[in-house]
């Protein structure tokens, strides 16, 4: 049997990657905390308008959205080209808001209710029109914390 | 005695990268944030008559159908709104036709004396003891907006006259606390939002000329 004869001097080991796994896991465990899915696919176009004065909202399990904007083009064939009202993964009519907070109401405990705040995720392009209806629908039904979503900006 | 090998444990890395890579794309770390406001409760036939305002007290914004924008029934820039907003609030001049000033002690005793303002004297109660007579504003905004007018220009001014607030807050709290209002507590946070409180109506939806 041939022996393998070492050439030369001393070789550098090769660096040794037993500590890779532990390091991936520790990324790994931190962006598994830090990831959020995305709520709901986008069947609107929503481009956010910006503003300065914005607001962190806090728990965000206690947030519900509603999004209005024009359908995606996959969708005008059904919906039209002009801003609408998407709930969960749904374009909706406005009468269907009472209900969607009533579920949303539902899946929360009785506890935590009153902080449910309910963020407007509208396009910029959107006219003021349907966000009155929007507001007068959860005004209705109590719903009244609202957040208009924007994008911050620095201010001048 | 056959001994069972160690299982390998060199594909372990390659597994943990597939999951981060995995959590890495499906992560969206943005948190949502934007102007959060209150609603006026639904109104009913047999609402009990809201206090008088004063004219004086109600600054009156309009966005038209053209997005264009009115202060007090003239048309006006975008870019003043912030600055007459602050005018308006402080009245530094003590002006006729601008937000009436009231004495902390005056509000309060005005507040004590309704038995339904109970934590709204209390509030005002610890502005007095932290702030002596302070002056407070009357002044409420008045938001009116058309269907037609676009969402951004509204944000904008929304954001415009909350700008207003705060810098009026943050004015506030740095003379009298010594730092701007997101750095102190919020017990002092509280004695500054009942000194300017966020007033902004809303009118019930109707059309704007």
């Amino acid at each position: 049997m041939a022996k393998f004869r070492k050439k030369g001097g001393r070789k550098v080991s090769g660096l040794s990657t037993a500590s890779l796994p532990d390091i991936v896991f520790m990324l790994l465990f931190f962006f598994m905390s830090v990831t959020s899915m995305k709520e709901t696919d986008y069947k609107v176009k929503i481009k956010l308008p910006a503003a300065t004065e914005v607001k962190k909202l806090e728990k965000k399990s206690l947030v519900s959205y509603i999004y209005v904007g024009a359908p995606l083009a996959a969708f005008q064939s059904k919906f039209g080209t002009e801003p609408r009202v998407q709930l969960n993964d749904k374009i909706s009519d406005l009468y269907d808001i009472p209900d969607y907070i009533e579920a949303e109401r539902q899946s929360h405990e009785e506890a935590d209710r009153p902080f449910m705040t309910y963020s407007l995720k509208v396009d910029s392009d959107a006219k003021m029109g349907i966000i009155t209806d929007v507001k007068q629908e959860l005004r209705k039904v109590q719903a009244l914390k609202l957040n208009y979503s924007t994008l911050k900006v620095a201010r001048k | 005695m056959r001994q069972v090998g160690d299982i390998n444990a060199s594909s372990q890395a390659d597994i943990a990268f597939l999951l981060l890579i995995f959590f890495l794309v499906t992560t969206s770390m943005d948190v949502d944030q934007g102007l959060l406001r209150q609603l006026p409760p639904p109104s009913t036939e047999e609402q009990p008559k809201t206090e008088q305002i004063n004219e004086r007290n109600i600054f009156i914004v309009l966005i038209n159908k053209d997005n264009q924008l009115a202060i007090e029934g003239e048309q006006a820039d975008f870019n003043e709104l912030t600055d007459r907003t602050i005018k308006f609030l402080t009245n530094p001049a003590n002006s006729e036709n601008l937000a009436e000033q009231v004495k902390a002690s005056v509000k309060y005793d005005e507040l004590a004396s309704k038995p339904d303002k109970k934590a709204e004297a209390e509030a005002m109660k610890a502005v007095l003891d932290n702030c002596g007579d302070v002056n407070i504003t009357r002044g409420v905004v008045s938001l009116q907006n058309d269907r037609g007018t676009k969402y951004e220009t509204y944000i904008q001014v929304q954001n415009s006259i909350v700008a207003a607030f705060n810098i009026c807050r943050d004015e506030f709290a740095k003379e009298y606390f010594g730092k701007v209002y997101d750095e102190i507590s919020a017990d002092e946070q509280k004695i500054v939002k009942t000194v300017f409180p966020l007033n902004i109506s809303e009118a019930e939806p109707r059309s704007v000329k």
